[in-house]
């Protein structure tokens, strides 16, 4: 048996099945990433003054990121405006770059990742003096590199120190703090360039807590991880859709056009939400 | 998309969308470069950057979903999801109003709080 308008439209609504089906699936994803991000709100505005991270991401790859996503949204519709003027060789193209884009993206959030992976906070239980540019500082609290006999570990912990046998590491400290806004960051930073990070020898036992940027971290890197991974896991997701139908998937286009560009509508409108997503979390995460 | 669109028609839809393929990069471009600016106001600097988003967001749902020409049975859909998703921000808004103020954050004995200009 057929089913009824599985791509011609429905005479009353004026939609073919998938479209209705689409849009509720989008609608249940609304309230998905919604949940989480009024759990980030609260956390946000929750937390006490002074003590919420700033500046630990990097903006202008997450500015470039979003570039990209944006330029795959609209070759997605270009492709798709190409197949409704039956120009397929054109659709062809413009899926191609939405694909490398979305190859891209996930490349570029890879790379920060492991980037977070390797980047350390460390609360000792005396404070240090260390020296940043022109001026010395006492603290118990430092951001920055750890160098372990040469190496830059990744994912260590306060119980890493004592699994490995370490005794003592090499710690290179950020020129900030994220307690600083961002004012006072950007200017820690100008003082710091041209400068050598001069590195500090840390006993393990003077670590009180050690901890890499990774969920455990504080609550903003467990939100941050949250939302951006599953976003990722969106992008992955609908670029697989988007793939096989540009590729195996594009024999329908032979035996039936009209459904084909419906596939392809579908998945363009999947697409621009995960875009659509990303326009609110860069500026939430990164910027504010 | 039904076959009453004809040629020229989708030309013109074409053209729009690099209008808002472009207004969404500078969209960008603003929202970033605000934030450099620094603004005082935490209110300030968050309303705007979430009203920047909020056009761009309208413009990728407007056109790119061509949302602006849909079928009422998608709005009726959609008035129910936005209707859903305010009544959870309520609650999450609500509910925060129910908590006591303030939390466990010890200060470090070190460094003043928040860090002046050149610490760490």
């Amino acid at each position: 048996m057929e089913i009824p308008y599985n791509h011609e439209a429905r005479p009353d609504t004026g939609l073919y099945n998938a479209k209705v089906g689409v849009w509720l699936f989008l609608a249940s994803e609304v309230m998905l990433f919604g949940a989480l991000f009024s759990a980030y709100i609260l956390l946000r505005v929750g937390a006490d003054p002074g003590t919420w991270p700033h500046g630990l991401l990097n903006i202008p790859i997450g500015t470039f990121n979003t570039a990209v996503l944006i330029t795959s949204s609209v070759t997605v519709v270009l492709g798709w405006a190409a197949l409704q003027m039956g120009n397929f060789g054109a659709y062809r193209k413009y899926q191609a770059v939405t694909i490398l884009c979305a190859l891209g993206f996930l490349g570029i959030k890879s790379f920060e990742y492991k980037d977070k992976f390797g980047h350390y906070e460390v609360w000792l239980k005396e404070p240090v003096t260390v020296k940043h540019g022109d001026k010395e500082v006492k603290t118990d609290r430092l951001l920055g590199h750890i160098d372990y006999n040469g190496a830059h570990p990744y994912f260590w912990k306060t119980e890493t120190l004592a699994a490995k046998k370490v005794e003592s590491f090499k710690f290179a400290p950020d020129p900030y703090h994220y307690t600083m806004s961002m004012k006072e960051m950007a200017h820690a930073k100008k003082v710091a360039a041209g400068h050598k990070h001069e590195e500090i020898e840390i006993k393990s036992s003077q670590v009180k807590r050690l901890s890499a940027f990774v969920p455990a971290h504080s609550t903003f890197f467990a939100i941050y991880f949250t939302l951006t991974a599953l976003h990722g896991l969106h992008v992955l997701g609908g670029a697989l859709v988007i793939a096989y139908i540009w590729g195996p998937g594009a024999k329908l286009w032979k035996t039936n056009p009209v459904q084909y560009t419906n596939r392809v509508e579908i998945s363009g409108l999947f697409w621009h939400f995960v875009d659509l997503v990303w326009i609110f979390l860069f500026p939430v995460i990164y910027l504010l | 998309m039904s076959a009453a669109h004809s040629s020229a028609e989708i030309k013109k839809h074409i053209r729009t969308y690099w209008i808002i393929f472009f207004a969404l990069l500078v969209g960008t471009v603003i929202t970033v470069w605000l934030n450099y600016l620094h603004f005082d106001s935490v209110a300030l600097t968050v309303g705007i950057a979430l009203f920047v988003a909020s056009i761009k967001a309208f413009l990728v749902a407007g056109f790119f979903m061509h949302l602006m020409s849909e079928k009422k049975a998608i709005y009726m859909m959609l008035a129910v999801t936005i209707f859903f998703f305010a009544a959870m921000m309520y609650l999450f808004v609500w509910s925060r109003g129910q908590l006591p103020r303030g939390g466990e954050y010890i200060p470090s004995k070190y460094v003043p709080h928040p860090a002046p200009i050149g610490a760490y």
